[in-house]
């Protein structure tokens, strides 16, 4: 049912962990829907220096969480913000269609991320995740589609 | 990985018994005639037919005329409550029915589609064991009661339901007592006359007998509705040729199960126990849903603290062990199983279960290897996990019972 890549990304995930004193914290998810992601990213002169998660999940939100570390490491804040669920789930070479909504979780940790080292808060601002199921995450996969 | 693939999943499926598996095969095709035709080769499979009738009724202490076969256990969970919902109905009996929440999704989407058909349901809580209380079966028991569903024994938590004091009810008020004994025929004891039980749905796969056949037991007496219509088969009452190696499969792991139930039970109760005193001693932060005697002598089901079932069971999986869970991933949806929310458990607990059902082929040594593949596999979700981070730093919700 995961294509290889996503069962490399879950055995293997790259980037686990937290950055001490991360100046961009992004929490999103909920525990009753059974995925929670938490995104650090350092950010220094605009760009993403580096990137690390924990997520609570099945094995496609550990790789995507996984992937999306990758993808926005090294990347100017403004190129971190254009990498879409899409892209995340592209670079694994798919996803089944019901773990799409993990993908919208990967995107949205990295914006939660972003916004929160805008408003300059860093650990502060960490607990903005989705108090119920807000159906965002979904949404933002409509909108793609 | 050079190890054997340790199956631990036996209410899922089982593996067709060898003995099982000669016995249908002369079905196949030396005697492939049709029960219904009159020559040599089809007269042949009339009376293994008969024969496999026989057996299955003398499993339950049934008279051979009270077994119909199904196409499946899904098939007779469908065919006894709606047809016996509609003949109450036609009847003029009444359009109540009194159901568990912890039912399989046969039963209970069989019962949502009644209540869009004008049929009210009531649907008993259970407690943190998962087990139905009598006095509220008893309560919730109405003059216009046509039917009672209860199942024998849960497939997700191992319950064992109190059918005959569940049948002793219903019957005094005149209501038709169902039970889905999917996971508990093969397993437990189970006789008609003793527990008050009215329509009683069996599935051969569950105990080593063959996928897509099932039976359903129907009282002698007890109104129902015909569910299949078409030809004369099954005495009229369920159309369709007969799946006759599938037929004699059902009768035969039945036999054996039946034959071989005392032993069997001793061991894999024996097995079970040690293994869940072994994880629950092994893992920190577990837990052992359904209740800690009344259950299924297979049946071990855990909910580990800050995990994800789905992840837990990948990781089994690459060390060669084959187990399930009920987290909304493995569910298809976003709720996690229905059975461990009735139980009363969190939403995030109950994405975090694994099911263990020992079969005949699994050995102390398959529970050990089980034992110590679980605590770094969650050890390393857990490590990955932001709740278990929060737990950790002393954050919110650290405190709560597990």
């Amino acid at each position: 049912m995961y294509s290889e890549k996503v069962m490399d990304h879950f055995t293997n995930p790259r980037n686990v962990g937290e950055i001490e004193g991360a100046n961009a914290i992004g929490l999103v998810g909920n525990a009753r829907c059974g995925d929670i992601m938490k995104m650090y990213l350092q950010i220094e002169d605009g760009v993403v220096k580096d990137a690390k998660f924990k997520t609570f999940g099945c094995g496609a939100a550990v790789a995507t969480s996984s992937m999306a570390t990758e993808l926005v490491k090294g990347k100017t804040v403004d190129d971190a913000l254009k990498v879409t669920n899409t892209a995340v789930a592209e670079a694994l070479d798919g996803l089944p269609p019901i773990k799409m909504h993990c993908s919208n979780l990967a995107e949205e940790a990295i914006r939660a991320a972003i916004e929160n080292y805008k408003a300059g808060i860093g650990e502060g601002a960490a607990q903005n995740s989705c108090p119920g199921c807000c159906n965002k995450c979904a949404d933002i996969y409509r909108v793609e589609e | 990985m050079a190890d054997r693939f340790i199956y631990l999943d036996h209410a899922a499926t089982t593996a067709v018994h060898p003995a099982v598996f000669e016995k249908m095969a002369p079905y196949f095709h030396g005697y492939y005639g049709n029960p219904s035709s009159v020559y040599s080769i089809a007269r042949a499979t009339k009376q293994a037919i008969d024969q496999a009738r026989e057996d299955v009724a003398a499993a339950f202490g049934a008279s051979a005329k009270e077994i119909y076969f199904t196409g499946s256990g899904t098939e007779a969970d469908n065919w006894a409550i709606k047809g016996a919902a509609f003949a109450a109905a036609a009847g003029g009996k009444g359009k109540h029915i009194i159901t568990s929440a912890i039912e399989h999704h046969a039963v209970l989407e069989t019962c949502e589609w009644l209540e869009k058909q004008g049929f009210r349901v009531t649907y008993l809580p259970v407690d943190e064991y998962g087990m139905v209380s009598l006095v509220d079966l008893q309560r919730a028991m109405r003059d216009d009661t046509a039917l009672v569903s209860v199942m024998a024994a849960n497939n997700e938590i191992g319950t064992i339901q109190p059918i005959q004091e569940i049948g002793r009810i219903a019957r005094e008020r005149g209501a038709v007592f169902h039970t889905d004994a999917v996971q508990a025929a093969g397993t437990l004891a189970l006789d008609v006359a003793r527990q008050n039980i009215d329509l009683m749905s069996i599935s051969a796969h569950k105990f080593y007998g063959p996928k897509g056949v099932g039976a359903l037991y129907v009282r002698a007496g007890t109104r129902i509705e015909r569910f299949m219509h078409g030809g004369g088969q099954e005495r009229g009452r369920r159309a369709g040729t007969e799946n006759v190696a599938g037929i004699v499969g059902l009768a035969e792991a039945l036999k054996l199960a039946v034959a071989g139930m005392d032993e069997t039970n001793a061991r894999l109760s024996a097995l079970r126990d040690r293994t869940i005193s072994a994880v629950l001693a092994a893992v920190p932060h577990a837990r052992l849903n359904g209740h800690p005697t009344q259950r299924l002598p297979n049946n071990a089901s855990f909910a580990f603290r800050y995990i994800e079932g789905e992840s837990l069971l990948l990781m089994l999986d690459m060390k060669g062990i084959g187990a399930s869970s009920g987290s909304a991933c493995t569910s298809g949806s976003l709720d996690p199983s229905h059975v461990l929310l009735a139980i009363g458990l969190p939403h995030e607990i109950a994405h975090g279960s694994l099911r263990i059902t020992f079969g005949t082929d699994n050995t102390q040594e398959d529970a050990d290897r089980l034992v110590e593949a679980l605590p770094p596999i969650v050890g390393r979700l857990r490590d990955m996990s932001p709740l278990y981070e929060d737990f950790v730093k002393g954050g919110e919700g650290g405190e709560k019972h597990v």
